[in-house]
């Protein structure tokens, strides 16, 4: 039956979130902003614990399912935790100690032995090379196999907790001559000889969450730490088959990163509000749109933009608790998300005037951290190609 | 809070009743839809043949000859995507006695029910429609021109109503009209009678739909044809949003027919020795048609939902509006664009599409949900 609003379980997940996000993130998201690269945050440290404890944050509960099989699990309850937390402040919630990409790829693909061993760690992804950004099917990074050991030689950049993590998944090619097929992530944890973090970047937003550059060189690793198969597919549908496998990941976690837009706008949006409100702007719905001013009918379009994205990022994780394929809307709900979240914080800052763009408020702070929401885990382009590929029905030959 | 889970599944029933509008919509509407824009007219007898969906008789209370089928805001806009799919003028037609029938089951009383209703709940096709919109580029429906006055034991009506659909062969006419004492009310204008006067005008799309102007003068209706009471009063919000959300419907309907079209235009369109789709320009286009086009549909949606559970939905409703009437016409347009010169001439149905969908953003009040 068609029912577009949240279940109890999930307005109550939510609740929990909002008020770690009100009461832990938003006090300190200023300080940390200006403070930049530092270790992982002390007060973020019983929020991984919390959460740990709860389970939550990607992967972990399964429940939600009502009689007729209908289900609202984990993708749906992650996405409305994600949008909470980033309300607070995106770059802190990246910080969190234990909710690292690497993680989601290793739950995605890894085998139980993997999980086990690997699951508890802190585990960044690191695929991007300062060569191959989008085009991940272009990695450099080798991995070849002596002995018992992996020997990975690279360098990566743009890993998200990729100093503070305690092990980062690394895609390397087996043999560059083959392409995508001979591409495979390992798990490399930090302390292993050769693996250096050289450094990690100063950005525009996002300041508190690490993003690093490491080099492997002569990097050895246990055999066991290739997630995956280490066979070559050799025909062309197998070989699509498993570089589809290692995408895979990001149809879930793509509606996670547009989680992140929804919040961080949502919190954008608020904040103007309020700060029109005590100027007697009260945009409460009451008036036709032409008949309503003009900061009032911007306000009702930014929401009504960012309530479409919500509904798009929903229908998504939705999807994939139910185990349908959502490809198509993943990415159909990070480029919505990813777009109109950069669209609304910028303009809140507008809008607001010299207040919107004092550091007095979060507003100008939230329309730096929106930025890069559009651009990781696969561009605005990138999905538009990906939604482009799916409704036109062509490969990525005929559509580059 | 509820316990009821986020869902986008259609019931049985719902699943079945998509797959007959479907087929009507792709059988009945489609095929002729150029030609009745050409013709300004619907075609003789096609909506005679659109009584075999018992699109309104299936709501009317068993007591007054229909089916008594339970009031579903989410039927009616599943039905208007499917059929708007089709043609939006002629579906916007098809949709126009629901719409009264739907007004008088939320504002009427057993009476008014009774007497309007019950010759509406007939075999062949009956039409009757609302007029709210008035000639006036800053029309506001909570400021309206047209009056009654009490006289007597009754109202008299004066004004003029533009875009009412069906307005014509309308038998009944639900002319929302301002009163001194409590603001906009709804009052039933019965065909034919003194003071009444019904005007052709032509528009820049939805040709084939029937859209008049309808000139009040003096016209004297008795207090029973005043909708609204105590207990049930006459929600001119209500009949605003459902609106909204039944052209929203249509407009996700055509936005949808606008995509399987460009698709496999611009995947067989040559030029410069490939597919023009191959193009990262045109194909992109097509990304964003289906990335908004699903969007304007979650906003719907999640409207009429709500309006089905009886919660308060004017927001939603107030958010789909703006959304659809934005993105429906960025579609029109881009559809159009794909084509390139082609897309320009009435050979090809997207110059239509584009020009009904500018009325997303402009009609009020017609299409009740």
């Amino acid at each position: 039956m068609i029912n577009l609003e949240l279940p109890k379980k999930l307005v109550q997940a939510q609740g929990m979130a909002h008020q770690l996000a009100a009461n832990m993130f938003r006090p300190i998201a200023r300080k940390y902003d200006k403070i930049e690269h530092c270790d992982t945050p002390e007060e973020l440290k019983p929020v991984a614990q919390m959460i740990a404890a709860a389970g939550s944050m990607r992967g972990g509960d399964k429940s939600g399912g009502s009689d007729d099989g209908v289900k609202n699990g984990s993708n749906m309850m992650g996405i409305v935790s994600m949008e909470e937390m980033c309300w607070g402040c995106t770059g802190l919630t990246l910080s969190i100690p234990g909710a690292g990409l690497g993680n989601a790829a290793i739950a995605a693909v890894g085998s139980k032995e993997q999980k086990e061993k690997f699951g508890k760690l802190y585990c960044a992804m690191a695929i991007t090379e300062p060569g191959a950004g989008s085009d991940s099917a272009a990695v450099q990074t080798t991995a070849v196999l002596d002995g018992d050991e992996w020997v990975i030689n690279g360098e990566k950049i743009f890993a998200t907790a990729g100093e503070r993590g305690d092990a980062v998944v690394v895609w390397a090619t087996l043999d560059k001559s083959i392409g995508k097929a001979a591409i495979k992530s390992f798990v490399v944890e930090h302390g292993t000889p050769g693996m250096e973090v050289v450094r990690c970047e100063d950005k525009m937003g996002l300041r508190v969450s690490d993003t690093a550059a490491i080099t492997f060189t002569d990097c050895r690793i246990p055999k066991e730490n290739i997630l995956g198969s280490a066979e070559i597919a050799d025909t062309a549908a197998a070989r699509k088959k498993a570089f589809g496998g290692v995408m895979q990941t990001f149809d879930n976690t793509r509606p996670q990163v547009a989680a992140m837009a929804l919040g961080v706008a949502r919190g954008a949006l608020e904040i103007t509000r309020e700060i029109l409100e005590k100027e007697g702007v009260n945009a409460d719905y009451s008036e036709g749109f032409n008949h309503s001013s003009l900061l009032e009918t911007e306000i009702y379009r930014m929401e009504a933009e960012l309530e479409s994205a919500r509904l798009l990022t929903l229908k998504a994780a939705w999807m994939a608790d139910n185990k349908q394929p959502n490809s198509k809307e993943a990415s159909i709900c990070k480029a919505k998300a990813g777009r109109v979240g950069n669209e609304i914080t910028l303009r809140c800052v507008e809008l607001c005037g010299s207040l919107g763009y004092s550091e007095s408020y979060l507003l100008e702070k939230f329309a730096r951290d929106s930025k890069i929401l559009d651009i990781f885990e696969g561009t605005q382009q990138i999905q538009q190609l990906i939604i482009a590929r799916h409704v036109l029905g062509k490969s990525s030959q005929d559509l580059k | 809070m509820s316990d009821q889970l986020f869902d986008l599944t259609l019931t049985e029933e719902q699943r079945i009743t998509r797959e007959a509008m479907a087929r009507f919509a792709e059988q009945e509407i489609s095929s002729i839809a150029r030609a009745a824009d050409e013709a300004a007219a619907a075609p003789e007898g096609f909506f005679e043949k659109t009584t075999e969906l018992g699109l309104t008789i299936l709501p009317i209370p068993e007591e007054y000859g229909g089916a008594g089928a339970p009031r579903s805001p989410i039927a009616n806009m599943l039905n208007a995507e499917d059929l708007g799919k089709g043609d939006m003028s002629l579906a916007i037609g098809m949709l126009t006695p629901l719409a009264f029938v739907n007004a008088l089951l939320d504002f009427g009383n057993e009476d008014q029910q009774e007497r309007y209703l019950t010759p509406l709940a007939s075999e062949s096709f009956q039409a009757a429609t609302i007029a709210l919109m008035e000639p006036k580029a800053t029309f506001n429906p909570k400021s309206l021109d047209t009056k009654a006055e009490k006289q007597g034991s009754g109202y008299v009506l004066n004004g003029t109503k533009s875009m009412v659909a069906l307005g014509a062969s309308s038998q009944f006419i639900l002319v929302v009209a301002d009163t001194e004492d409590e603001g906009p009310c709804g009052f039933v204008v019965e065909a034919g009678c003194e003071g009444l006067r019904i005007e052709q005008s032509s528009f820049m799309g939805l040709r084939a739909l029937e859209l008049n102007q309808v000139v009040l003068e003096n016209v004297l209706v008795s207090a029973s044809a005043k909708l609204g009471s105590p207990e049930k009063p006459f929600d001119l919000q209500r009949l605003l949003d459902l609106s909204s959300l039944g052209l929203c419907a249509l407009a996700v309907g055509c936005g949808q027919a606008v995509l399987d079209y460009v698709t496999p235009y611009v995947n067989e369109r040559i030029a410069f020795g490939e597919p023009i789709s191959n193009r990262q320009s045109v194909a992109f286009m097509v990304a964003n048609i289906a990335i908004e086009l699903d969007a304007m549909r979650m906003m719907v949606y999640r409207a009429a939902s709500k309006a089905e559970q009886g919660l308060g939905f004017h927001r939603e409703a107030y958010q789909a509006q703006i959304i659809c009437a934005q993105r429906s016409m960025e579609i029109g347009t881009n559809g159009l664009q794909l084509l390139g010169g082609h897309g320009f001439t009435r050979e090809y149905p997207v110059e239509m599409w584009y020009r009904n969908l500018r009325a997303v953003g402009i009609l009020q009040g017609a299409v009740m949900v």
